[in-house]
Order: structure tokens, then sequence, then C-alpha cells
């Protein structure tokens, strides 16, 4: 119960001592892959927030990954906008563009599997477009200036990125708890349990839909900005491929979908497990990989609550799983 | 501004891979229609086919089209022995966990694949490779008309197996009423076993009759797997016809636009069109209403 609907002192507690962490004294190597972790998170909680609550699952949400990095890339190479209001761009248009894919879809009255392939091929046709298009940089990609200075959202420090991203992972997993405790998140939990249920309860569910989705996208888009902004480079694989839409999806599913916790758990045990395989098998690309793919069917055949729902067996009924 | 002729050849081209499309479309749409899950697994699949052709051509000399004997009971073995011990059992009945499942599995082999061939582009020799055949003022690659040949061949087959055979007519019971086979004593996990096997026989042949003018890398099979969920939402989920018939035509599609478009952008011809059928008409230009 306390991991499933963690009470917002846990949420500060866990926050504070994750901000600790780069006082340390950490070596690089340890604060890019604990960036990367929570950059991951970030996108996961943005799938969560429409997957997990909600019951959509999304394929594509590489989408809103590669929206949120390119916007901010662009403004700034191209037209020289500020750093920080690219980021701000970023995650409005990323917003936006879930807003659109949702409002396509949903009306079209697609769900599961369906809305699974349709967003998948919504992100693959924004990769062969940011592959082609001129403004992107086409295939040989886009490439931020290096340029050193708190007001182009570039550090020095690798530590300050680090709180950055706890900063916005804090104030998602905190966004969270509140939507819980509001309409909003019981609507959501409503529909993924039976749609026509909660249609005939008086939920309006196209537009909970449409507000998750966009909300959902945002928060990924986000993760995209911020991944720009650190890495300084992107193109259409790194900011569209699938691998993206497959990193949300799992860091939400196996940490636990539909739980505030459940994505920032799931991508720090998954890059934990993918960092000791890679330490154990060698320079064998794609092994961190192959462990991915085992954990998803085992936590789907064993836990499929995710490795939260293993440690919340008290609530065990309480949330019926979902029917297809 | 391009030659009737020019055209006419692409949309011959077209065809001929059109009809591999339909064959990869097959195994998915067969497997839609009966267990009524997307298998993700499907690209990845037909990658670790097609390392198997590549593998037994280059370990024993074995022809491609030889490994059609070998490579098919393969991996109708193996789709039986996925779906029947880890796809049933991990996803507990769910819709959306077969979903994961078969998506964790994709991740599993495409990666495994990459750990094992490493990421370097393949392709094998054979003599008859480059090969083609006069038609008239055209001149047809001779591996892509066998392609055609083969993929029809296998079509009506499988067709025949479903109307003619005993565990054809078990398949079409449970895709239609999974309640009332069960109760007139069939065996629906052993049913649905065979089902995702054939499926997976179906990528065999395709891989074989892809390798002799295709080349193979660990991620080959999600190109694939994109047009094959295409054609099979444009041709209706399940229905075998229609995934033929919109093999051949998304085939011709990708053709005629990369003509007109370039290679990279020809594809988005065929994801609008993915796009728009499963907005506009989700349940296929010839599948029956959901």
């Amino acid at each position: 119960m306390l991991l499933r609907h963690p009470p917002f002192a846990l949420l500060i507690g866990i926050l504070t001592v994750l901000a600790g962490l780069p006082l340390l004294g950490l070596p690089n190597t340890a604060l890019n892959f604990l960036f990367f972790v929570l950059v991951i998170a970030l996108a996961g909680q943005g799938w969560n927030l429409a997957g997990g609550y909600g019951g959509q699952f999304s394929f594509g949400h590489a989408a809103f990954f590669g929206v949120g990095a390119y916007t901010t890339a662009i403004l700034q190479v191209r037209y020289g906008v500020n750093a920080w209001l690219g980021f701000g761009a970023g995650i409005a248009l990323g917003s936006f563009v879930g807003f659109v894919i949702g409002s396509l879809s949903f009306r079209a009255g697609l769900r599961g599997s369906y809305f699974a392939l349709v967003t998948l091929a919504f992100a693959e046709v924004l990769r062969i477009l940011a592959n082609a298009a001129p403004i992107t940089g086409g295939a040989a990609g886009i490439l931020i200036k290096l340029d050193v200075a708190p007001a182009n959202f570039q550090f020095a420090s690798r530590a300050v990125f680090f709180w950055i991203a706890l900063a916005l992972v804090g104030a998602v997993l905190i966004l969270n708890r509140m939507i819980e405790q509001r309409r909003f998140g019981a609507y959501l939990v409503a529909i993924r349990e039976n749609e026509a249920a909660a249609r005939a309860l008086g939920v309006n569910v196209l537009a909970v839909k449409l507000q998750a989705i966009s909300l959902s996208a945002a928060i990924t888009a986000a993760a995209g900005a911020l991944y720009a902004q650190y890495f300084l480079y992107l193109d259409a694989a790194i900011a569209f491929g699938p691998w993206i839409s497959v990193e949300a999806l799992l860091a939400a599913i196996i940490g636990g979908a539909g739980t505030v916790l459940g994505p920032l758990l799931g991508a720090g045990l998954l890059h934990g497990l993918g960092e000791i395989t890679k330490l154990a098998a060698g320079r064998v690309p794609g092994i961190d990989l192959v462990v991915y793919g085992i954990v998803l069917i085992l936590v789907v055949a064993f836990a499929p609550r995710g490795v939260i729902g293993l440690f919340t067996k008290g609530d065990k009924g309480g949330e019926p799983t979902s029917h297809g | 501004m391009y030659s009737p002729a020019i055209i006419f050849e692409a949309v011959l081209n077209g065809l001929m891979t059109g009809a591999v499309y339909a064959l990869i479309a097959l195994g998915l749409t067969l497997v839609y229609g009966v267990l009524h899950i997307i298998n993700f697994a499907h690209g990845a699949l037909l990658t670790a086919a097609m390392f198997a052709v590549f593998a037994l051509h280059v370990a024993f000399r074995v022809d491609p089209y030889v490994s059609i004997l070998i490579v098919t009971p393969l991996f109708f073995a193996l789709g039986y022995g996925l779906q029947r011990f880890v796809i049933g059992p991990a996803s507990h009945g769910d819709d959306q966990n077969i979903l994961l499942v078969t998506l964790g599995l994709s991740i599993l082999i495409e990666n495994g694949l990459l750990a094992i061939f490493r990421s370097d582009t393949r392709t094998i020799d054979v003599p008859y490779g480059f090969n083609v055949v006069e038609v008239g003022p055209l001149l047809l690659s001779q591996p892509k008309l066998i392609g055609l040949a083969g993929s029809v061949a296998v079509a009506i087959l499988l067709w025949l197996f479903m109307v003619r055979t005993d565990t054809g007519k078990a398949i079409r019971a449970v895709a239609k009423e999974r309640l009332g086979a069960t109760l007139m004593g069939i065996d629906v996990a052993h049913i649905y076993a065979i089902t995702f096997g054939l499926g997976c026989a179906c990528l065999a042949v395709a891989a074989a009759l892809l390798m002799p003018s295709f080349y193979v890398n660990p991620r080959v099979g999600n190109a694939f797997v994109l047009v094959a969920f295409t054609i099979v939402v444009l041709g209706g989920m399940g229905s075998i016809a229609g995934a033929l018939i919109g093999g051949l035509f998304i085939g011709m599609v990708e053709s005629v636009s990369g003509l007109l478009l370039g290679e990279s952008l020809g594809q988005i011809g065929i994801f609008l069109i993915f796009i728009l059928v499963l907005l506009l008409r989700p349940t296929g230009l010839f599948g029956a209403k959901a």
C-alpha cells in the first residue's frame, strides 16, 4: 500500500536521497548513467499516464520524445532561440502532437492493439520525415553548438543536469500522486478497467483520454528535450527510433504500470541490470537488451503488476487486472 | 515525365516484392484471425528465419530454395513451442499481456541475433542471384519471379489446408467460436499453437524466397513487419485473400512511390495508407465488420 500509493512525505524523502547522490563524489560515468536512467524514467512516466493509468498502450511514444528533442534543437540552431524557451516550446509542441494523434485515433475508436499499431506508425512517419527533411539536418543529424553557460541550458557539471532531470522526475511524481487523488485519475482508471461502463456512468471518455495523452506526450517530450540538451546531438533514429518507445513502455510496465513510482523503479532496475549484464558478458552488442526482453516476459508472466506489485500484496483484488 | 515502360516495370517489380510481403502478412493474419493477437515478434522471427537460411548456406552450402525443406518444419516447431510454452502461459489470456510478451520476444530474438551475428549486413552468393528473365521488352529478376510463384503456391496450399483437412477445419472453428469448439472436444491450446506454428512456417518460406536476392541483418525484419502490419490491416485482420491482395497492392505502391519520391520517402506512402486505413476503416477493405 505504501509503495503503491506513496504518501507525499515518502516521495519527498526518496527525491532528497537521490538528490544527494552527486555529492558522494561519483565519477562522471556514474553520473552519466544516473542521468540517462532519469531521462528514461521521465519518458516512462509520460507513457505511464496514458498507458498505465488510462490503459491506452502506445508503442509510439518516440513521436513525442522526438518532437520535444527536435523542437528545442531546431529553434536554437536555426532560429537562435534561447535554449530554455526552446525547452518549453519542445514540451508544448510535443503535447500538441499528442493531442493531434490522440484526437485522430480516439475519435476513430482505436483501442488496444489497434491503438498500439497506429501510434507506432505515427512515430515511424515522423522518423522518416526527420530523416529526409532539410530542417532537421536530414540523415546527418543536427548538432547544438557547445556553449557552456546556464543561460544556454548547458552546464560544465554533470551534477547540475542530474538535478534538473531529478527535479522534472520529482515534479511528475508529485503531479501523478495528485492526479491519483483527483477525479481525473479515477476517470482514467475507470476507462482502463471498462470504457463502456465509464461512459455509461457519465465520464466524458474522449475528453479524459485526450487530456491524458496530451499530458503524457508533454512529459515524454520533456525527456526528449532534456536528452537533446545533454548530448547536443540528434538524428532521426535517436529521436524517433523505436528504442525510446520501447524504453518508455518497459520502464513503466516493469516497475509497475499505473503506479506513481513504477517508471522510476523500472528504469533504474532495467538499466542497472543492463549494466551488470554488460560487465558480465563483455562487449557483446545487444546483450543488455536480450536481458530486457527476458525480464519483460518474466514480469508479465509472474508479476503482472510490475515489481512494485510484488511488494504490495496487501491490496490484491482492489484493482482487477484489465481485460482486453 | 516517366515513360509508361518504366512505370510498368516498377509495377511488375512491386508485384514480385509484394508477393513475398503477402506471404509474411499471411502468417501474421492467420495468427490474428485465430488467436486475435497481434504478434509483435513476427518481424524478429522473420529475421531469425533469414539467418537460419543464411547459416545453412554458409555452413553446409545448402541452396536457399532447398533449405525451405529444413527451415519450414523447424520454424513450425519453434512457433508451436513458443505459443504453447511461452506466449500462452505467460499472458494469462489477456490481450495486452500477449502484446507485451510478443514484444519481449521480439526484443529478445532481435538482440540475441545481434549478439551472435553482430550488426553486419550479409548476403549469400548464389550463381543465379542476378539472373534475369526476358519478358517482351522487360528484364525481370529470376529470384524475384520465383518469390512470386512460391508465395502464391504457399497461399494456395494454406487455403487448401484450411478447407480440406480436419486440422484446418478445427482452426477455422476455433477462430469463429472458441467456446463452441472447446465443447466439441477441440483442444484449443493445441490449435492455437498449430496456428502460431503455421504463421512461423510462412515466415520460413518467405525467408528462403527472399535470401537469394536480399540481405539480412539483425534489424531487417522490422522493415518487413511494418509493411506486413499495413497489409494485414488493409486486407482485413484474419483474411487470407485480403493478405494476398493487400500484399500485391502494397508492393506496387512501394515500388511506384519509391520511383516517384525516392527510396526513403517512398516508405511514407505505405505508412500513410496504414494510418488512413486504421483511422477510417479499421476492419480493412476485405474484412468483416468487427
